[in-house]
């Protein structure tokens, strides 16, 4: 047995990881959802709305918002989804997911502090729906200190 | 079976989320808008905003302020109404910002620069859609460039353009046409140069009138 969960890279997780991992993947489709929405906005040319909020047109229209002509929201799709995948696969005890998925919350939690700063100072307006993403993040972010990956 | 879990768990949900993009997306794009000028329009008149097909034997011309509330609610079912009739009717719009609006004008000038881009449709459709959040702003500025942003144009140009003299111009020319045609009041509705009553100025009644319009021209 041990030597099929080597062979699979695998660590033989307790019951807390895999609950924790869990979480982590229904917040990751929570994210995903909400970065794909903020996609589809941005290509169909919509402006998005926040319950009559002009702070969020601001936000999503401003430079900030895209790179190139790619959205931001784009590569937060692509990151939710990596997160996602990495935390499936975490709570099906694969060991390598686990530091991978670590590596990929870390990387979002480091572009979400930017993002939140271009909006705090940069900006000075706030889009709710990145505040929502960036709350998703800080969670995904607490799971991995609660369970870091094994050294 | 568990060991394949989660990959079906992986592509069940990367499944479901391209599918919903894709019917979002579908649900929201706004039409594109065709830009066809008839030769004679070309010459005279380069400035006109013209959607639908120029030998459409209908035509929809609309003198609208885009501050104005009953213009924004009219803005989607007589999108809707170009598409429904595709082929069949075309829309023209002219400026007419009325001086009761604070940020008619702005607006105005916004579109035409948009205009200069090629996506004056763009900026009028948003203009429209987003007139509740800009109407109460203090200074529209930001907000219309972020609207630029969203429908992707060059933002430098499009700040030098709004505040540029060619877009004052245009709506200037718009504005001096309404008034040798003593229009005072926006939406104000032509089909086929017949004034739509102000009773008509909802989507039912205009269908009818563009029913009506389209019959006259089949007899003829």
């Amino acid at each position: 047995m041990a030597r099929s969960k080597r062979a699979q890279g695998t660590s033989g997780s307790t019951r807390a990881d895999v609950i924790l991992h869990v979480i982590a993947a229904v917040i990751a489709v929570l994210g995903l959802a909400d970065a794909t929405y903020l996609a589809v906005q941005f290509l169909t040319g919509e402006a998005v709305v926040c319950g009559g909020s002009a702070e969020c047109s601001k936000v999503l229209g401003s430079g900030y918002a895209r790179i190139g002509p790619v959205p931001i929201a784009a590569f937060g799709v692509l990151a939710y989804f990596a997160a996602f995948t990495c935390a499936v696969f975490a709570a099906f005890d694969y060991a390598r997911m686990r530091r991978l998925f670590a590596i990929v919350v870390w990387a979002m939690f480091a572009v979400t502090l930017w993002l939140l700063f271009v909006q705090a100072v940069l900006l000075h307006a706030f889009c709710r729906y990145c505040l929502l993403s960036a709350a998703l993040v800080f969670v995904l972010a607490a799971i991995v200190v609660l369970r870091p990956p094994a050294r | 079976m568990k060991r394949y879990l989660p990959f079906v768990i992986v592509a069940v949900v990367g499944l479901i989320t391209a599918t919903a993009a894709t019917m979002l997306y579908r649900a929201k794009r706004v039409p594109t808008a065709t830009l066809e000028l008839s030769p004679a329009e070309k010459t005279p008149n380069k400035w006109l905003h013209v959607r639908g097909k120029a030998d459409a034997p209908v035509t929809l011309e609309e003198y609208g302020d885009f501050q104005c509330p009953p213009c924004g609610a009219l803005s989607e079912p007589l999108n809707k109404l170009e598409e429904e009739y595709r082929g069949r009717l075309r829309l023209i719009f002219h400026h007419l910002p009325l001086k009761n609006h604070q940020h008619a004008r702005a607006a105005a000038l916004a579109a035409e620069a948009a205009a200069m881009q090629s996506k004056f449709w763009e900026m009028h459709d948003i203009l429209y859609r987003e007139q509740a959040v800009w109407s109460k702003a203090g200074d529209v500025s930001e907000l219309f460039n972020s609207y630029a942003g969203i429908i992707g144009l060059d933002l430098a140009r499009f700040k030098k353009d709004s505040a540029g003299g060619e877009a004052a111009v245009r709506v200037d020319a718009d504005s001096r046409r309404a008034e040798t045609m003593k229009i005072t009041t926006t939406p104000t509705i032509f089909i086929n140069n017949q004034l739509v009553p102000a009773s008509s100025l909802n989507p039912a009644a205009l269908h009818s009138e563009i029913d009506e319009a389209l019959q006259k021209r089949e007899t003829k």
